[in-house]
């Protein structure tokens, strides 16, 4: 196995568009470690993306957040701005593994891990983040939301780095919430997720996006159950719409977490309460 | 040993150079060719945190890291928490409070927990069972290892006031 640091994402993404052999990028190495020790995966050569100027930086501007990807889990919690704006993607990126999963892991790798069950990836998509994507030749920005393609597969080509993940400045009266639901209190794979953003006007709900993970192939936005909360001030019928749309677009899978009539269920339940949370935080008044 | 890296590192304090392959971790590393066995492998893939070391000040599994990417951090592992020969409040609190019994996951509980004592040296109960949730222990029950950081936490901020006082 031969292992490369380069210096740029660029010659990141030159290296492996280049390799013939099994190529893999490592940045947090929380999900490419466990394939390697388990056998499940036989790199030739893995390029490490960490030594990449400002790669584990988060970067405010004007427009809002870059998050190289290399930022850990840990370093996302501690930073105060990025917890204020979008304190729904903080919570479901710190919801990821133990303190010590949290001093290495990243966004862009729970992201291009592709697990239905990832936790931040309903909640970035719910507060409109961006993949910010460098090929061999040119660099692309894709919406999160279309990154997935399904179980472990995403729409990255070969050579294609993920540099960063941007999220936007959230625009006034703004508020999300990530909630999941898992057997234990802590360390275990969700059952359900659930991301929700809310922006009010004059305390009722104007714009909003609802997000499932864990009950299909990939993450489901669910439009019908951001409709049925528009307009609203979270009224109790909003709310049972609300959950009525989440159970209805649910496609999950039997296993020994939940089975599909359990998480169909629990999506509807949890939906309510994620959005109870996110419509205060937009400033909405219960 | 084919494909064998040399690796520059500082491992509790001191500078140190070790030779490994590039697909071995830095909990194996640590173990066999730094000879700090402290280091413990439960579960190798993350789960149980006997390996726990810190690198570059934030807590990791070392496992979960390969040796290679050691070169030029600074790597903490439970050899370096006793200074000049004496126990680490931490450590002698865990003896005090029969905090362990076989010992594979205390080396890992004792850095989390100095982890979590530098971060915040007054956590709450569910702040410690947080914070130490990635660390299994088959023997305790983990309520003796949770006094054992409730009492060091407090012993050491009693020292932290009388230092400053002092100055």
């Amino acid at each position: 196995m031969r292992y490369a640091t380069p210096a740029s994402a660029k010659e990141a993404a030159g290296l492996l568009s280049k390799e013939t052999g099994a190529a893999f990028l490592l940045a947090g190495g929380t999900d490419l470690l466990v394939k390697l020790k388990m056998g499940m995966v036989e790199p030739d050569l893995v390029v490490d993306i960490k030594r990449i100027p400002k790669i584990d930086e988060i970067q405010t501007s004007a427009k809002g957040f870059t998050i190289g990807a290399a930022v850990s889990g840990s370093v996302i919690g501690e930073h105060k701005a990025l917890k204020a704006a979008w304190p729904g993607v903080v919570e479901a990126a710190n919801l990821i593994g133990s303190d010590q999963i949290q001093g290495r892991a990243t966004l862009a790798g729970n992201l291009c891990n592709a697990s239905p069950a990832a936790d931040s990836v309903p909640a970035m998509i719910a507060a409109g983040a961006k993949a910010v994507i460098v090929g061999p030749q040119k660099k692309r920005t894709v919406a999160v939301e279309k990154v997935v393609l399904g179980p472990g597969q995403t729409c990255l080509t070969k050579g294609e780095v993920i540099e960063a993940i941007t999220l936007p400045k959230p625009e006034p009266r703004t508020g999300d919430a990530y909630l999941r639901f898992i057997p234990r209190t802590e360390m275990d794979i969700a059952v359900v997720g659930v991301a929700i953003s809310l922006k009010l006007e004059r305390g009722v709900v104007k714009k909003a996006k609802v997000v499932l993970g864990a009950v299909a192939p990939t993450a489901v936005v669910v439009a019908a159950g951001a409709k049925a909360l528009v307009g609203s001030k979270l009224d109790d019928a909003a709310l049972d719409k609300l959950a009525a749309a989440c159970s209805a677009a649910c496609n999950p899978i039997n296993d020994k977490r939940g089975t599909v009539e359990y998480r169909t269920r629990v999506a509807g339940v949890l939906a309510k309460r994620a959005a109870k949370i996110a419509f205060p935080r937009a400033g909405g008044a219960l | 040993m084919s494909n064998a890296t040399l690796v520059s590192t500082t491992v509790n304090g001191d500078p140190v150079q070790f030779a490994c392959p590039t697909d071995e971790s830095l909990m194996t590393a640590l173990r066999n060719r730094v000879g700090l066995t402290g280091v413990k492998e439960g579960c190798g893939t993350g789960d149980c945190g006997a390996c726990s070391v810190t690198l570059d000040g934030s807590l990791v599994c070392s496992c979960l890291v390969l040796g290679v990417e050691a070169e030029g951090r600074e790597v903490t592992t439970v050899e370096g928490l006793s200074e000049g020969g004496e126990l680490h409040l931490l450590q002698q609190k865990f003896i005090d409070h029969a905090a362990l019994q076989c010992g594979i996951c205390t080396p890992g509980f004792l850095v989390a927990a100095k982890s979590l004592l530098d971060r915040n040296p007054n956590p709450d109960e569910t702040e410690i069972r947080y914070a130490l949730a990635g660390n299994l222990c088959r023997c305790t029950g983990y309520d003796k290892i949770v006094h054992a950081v409730q009492a060091a936490a407090k012993e050491m901020r009693g020292k932290d006031k009388r230092s400053k006082k002092g100055r």
